[in-house]
């Protein structure tokens, strides 16, 4: 009896280390990294395919969904996989601050005076504003929701709710369904009776509330008719409109917007080129491409003012849409994104 | 010519376990050391800060610090180049003090500013007039701590360093460490209350309904864990194949809740982990003479009688090492609570996998494994203490 388990301890060990062994890889190209979906799908038919020609070598592509413990364990581990990410406004914030980041060449990418202000970092470059706004099915749900007081009201709207897993954003959305103005939003969030008070909030909804990670899960769900109600980034809801015929509205008033930036991770082996991605990606010609495939604002001004107006509407920059959006408050989660992290996460587990 | 044969008569037996001791030291012992270290190494602060460290002890820890802890702090920062390393260094501050990242990048960029000279930096930032922040600092500056440790079973020290629980809102853990034992534990059950008697039918089948029986626990058995489990997903959810059929039989008006819940975590681990139940047993099962049992009968016994009183204690053995099989690996469990439990069913891998992965706190992450570790060992030394007993009383 003792010899079998030992000897099922020893095969899985050799199991293991076989796995380890192989998992080893060789040079790589240049990989490049994004949010996976439509907004990818698009990404790679105007940037990546198109300047993987213009520079005659061949590309990786691979998504992920955020977290910037991700890019931290992957630093920590050695040597990246990843030579270009397009990150989050924190993520961008944070990264800088600790060193994860290579310091952009601005001189080379050429297009500082055409960017946005607040899409022009050290460490990162303008990719495009989104907005994570409330979403549903216009054939199921007539007279829709119009702010997150009615996204946690589930008599008024009978089903379960969507939200993007983690803090940040579901805080500020509970402290707004609790009845807190958007202009005091932050002010509450920085007290430890904001925090508390956004938390209990949560508590009402939590058996209601599927969880999503990745963007194309929310409108799954909505699809299915999982859930009634869900947080959504505008691109996919317009994305499944276009792709599937699909009559699915977005709730703009209250939805939050934020700008996402490329950047070079630290030592990254391919640095070079992926500051020439960087550079390709930011010309007016080519940005000015995107919105026609996906419903995302650009940094570059120049393309920007390029797009055609019936486009533009359901772009989260539109000024019609932006005038009761609410702007993601960056340096309050570069501060408290860890320990208000460490909270949701215990309090998810509980 | 004597001597050199003699050598390796002598040393033949080393060289041929070598490969095996190298591969123990290497896969084994080094990961091992390497995660206890990491679990009180905390020198992300210290290695940085060799004057601040030399002075602040001078410190009462009370108001703002005086000038000399600012001027060795400042001189400090100047001298640190290494920016992953400066990153690693606010990381872990700002984990101690929130608000630190801004106050550091702040307090950096004048650094930098001023190669020379004194820095006022309460006038660069009111932060640094509040001792929590210096604190933090102070605090940090031991290259090894038991924070990770503490935290791993939901302690910390206070501002008095005295050992204290965590507030409620962030205990987590023990609660963890229960939830995992305690699903292991049913599993383990489950497992034995099936695979006894599916053991049992393997070991008086014979023919080909002997070959079925054991290719239904190896074919199983043979395939990756992350299709079994895959398999109970589509099985298990809200229109799945077992629902629908419930439905279709009129059994149950409505669908079951059997996925993202304890249950559909319970029915996916004991089926993944039946295999490691049955074979020991039916190893065990070969082994007992098939006479007993009419042996028993003819005594006089009643079959359940002499199941119990005869072939359950000889094949307790069998039982035994199946279900510390079952315990142990149970333990472990990542992909299947990840696949079909819900946010309330995740087991303690998986925040190990969190800390590791998505956090970037490898301390943390070493300190719940070393946890587990000692817990596991602990249990393990029980169930050897338990199974002698046994074995010296039978």
């Amino acid at each position: 009896m003792k010899n079998l388990f030992k000897t099922a301890a020893f095969g899985m060990f050799a199991l293991a280390s076989t796995a380890f062994i192989a998992g080893q890889a060789n040079a790589r190209d240049l990989t490049i990294v994004g949010w996976g979906g439509v907004a990818q799908a698009a990404q790679s038919d105007v940037y990546f395919k198109p300047f993987s020609q213009k520079s005659g070598k061949p590309f990786l592509e691979e998504s992920w969904d955020g977290g910037y413990g991700v890019l931290q364990a992957k630093m920590k581990a050695g040597a990246p996989n990843w030579d270009v990410v397009q990150v989050e406004a924190e993520e961008l914030a944070l990264g800088c601050a600790d060193g994860l980041y290579e310091k952009l060449d601005w001189d080379k990418i050429g297009v500082k005076d055409e960017f946005l202000p607040e899409a022009v970092n050290e460490c990162g470059a303008g990719v495009y504003y989104w907005s994570l706004a409330m979403g549903y099915d216009g054939d199921k749900l007539k007279d829709g929701p119009k702010n997150w007081v009615d996204f946690w009201d589930t008599k008024k709207f009978p089903g379960k709710r969507s939200l993007r897993k983690g803090a940040k954003y579901n805080l500020e959305f509970a402290l707004l369904a609790d009845g807190v103005k958007p202009a005091e939003l932050y002010d509450v969030l920085s007290t430890d009776e904001g925090v508390n008070r956004a938390f209990k909030k949560l508590d009402e909804l939590k058996p209601n509330i599927v969880w999503w990670e990745a963007g194309a899960q929310p409108v799954q769900y909505l699809a299915s008719g999982e859930v009634s109600i869900a947080a959504v980034y505008n691109g996919r809801v317009t994305g499944i409109n276009k792709a599937e015929g699909k009559n699915f509205k977005l709730v703009w008033p209250e939805s939050m917007y934020a700008i996402d930036s490329w950047v070079i991770l630290k030592g990254a082996e391919n640095k070079d080129a992926a500051l020439d991605f960087i550079a390709f990606a930011s010309q007016a010609e080519n940005q000015a491409k995107l919105p026609l495939k996906v419903d995302y604002g650009m940094p570059n001004k120049k393309a920007a003012a390029t797009i055609p107006p019936e486009i533009d509407a359901n772009l989260p920059t539109n000024p019609e849409n932006l005038k009761e959006a609410i702007p993601l408050n960056v340096d309050f989660w570069i501060d408290n994104s860890e320990a208000l992290t460490a909270r949701f996460n215990a309090w998810l587990a509980q | 010519m004597m001597s050199g044969k003699s050598f390796l008569q002598k040393s033949g037996p080393f060289l041929l376990v070598a490969p095996l001791f190298l591969f123990i030291c290497l896969f084994f012992i080094w990961p091992l050391g390497s995660v206890l270290t990491q679990s009180v190494s905390d020198n992300a602060v210290a290695r940085l800060l060799p004057e601040t460290a030399k002075v602040a002890s001078s410190w009462d820890g009370e108001s703002a610090p005086g000038e000399d802890l600012q001027a060795a702090f400042v001189t400090d920062l100047r001298a640190a180049t290494d920016e992953q390393a400066v990153g690693d260094m606010v990381r872990r501050l700002n984990s101690a003090q929130s608000g630190f990242r801004t106050l550091m990048s702040k307090t950096l960029r004048a650094v930098q500013e001023t190669p020379e000279g004194l820095i006022d930096l309460v006038a660069l930032d009111r932060k640094w007039s509040q001792p929590q922040y210096w604190k933090a600092i102070t605090d940090a500056l031991s290259p090894t701590t038991d924070r990770y440790l503490l935290a791993a079973v939901d302690l910390m020290r206070n501002d008095a360093g005295e050992i204290v629980s965590q507030p409620p809102e962030q205990t987590i853990n023990v609660a963890i460490f229960g939830r995992t034992f305690w699903i292991s534990a049913t599993v383990t059950i489950f497992c034995v209350l099936l695979g006894y008697p599916y053991a049992l039918l393997i070991t008086v089948a014979t023919g080909w309904k002997k070959q079925a029986l054991l290719a239904a626990v190896l074919l199983p058995l043979w395939t990756s864990l992350l299709v079994r489990t895959a398999a109970w997903f589509i099985l298990l959810q809200e229109q799945g194949l077992i629902n629908s059929a419930l439905m279709d039989l009129n059994i149950i008006a409505g669908p079951l809740a059997l996925i993202f819940n304890r249950t559909g975590v319970i029915i996916a681990m004991t089926h993944v982990s039946l295999p490691m139940m049955v074979l020991p047993i039916y190893s065990v099962l070969l082994t007992i003479p098939k006479n007993l049992m009419p042996a028993a009968a003819s005594l006089g016994a009643h079959p359940l009688r002499a199941f119990v009183r005869v072939l359950l204690p000889l094949s307790f053995g069998g039982i035994a090492a199946g279900s510390l099989l079952v315990f142990m690996s149970a333990i472990g469990y990542y992909i299947t609570p990840a696949l079909i439990g819900g946010a309330g069913d995740q087991m303690i891998s998986s925040f190990i996998a969190f800390h590791a992965q998505n956090s970037g706190n490898w301390g943390m992450a070493s300190a719940l494994g070393i946890v587990l570790l000692v817990v596991t060992i602990i249990l393990y030394a029980v169930y050897d203490r338990l199974a002698t007993q046994r074995e010296r009383s039978a």
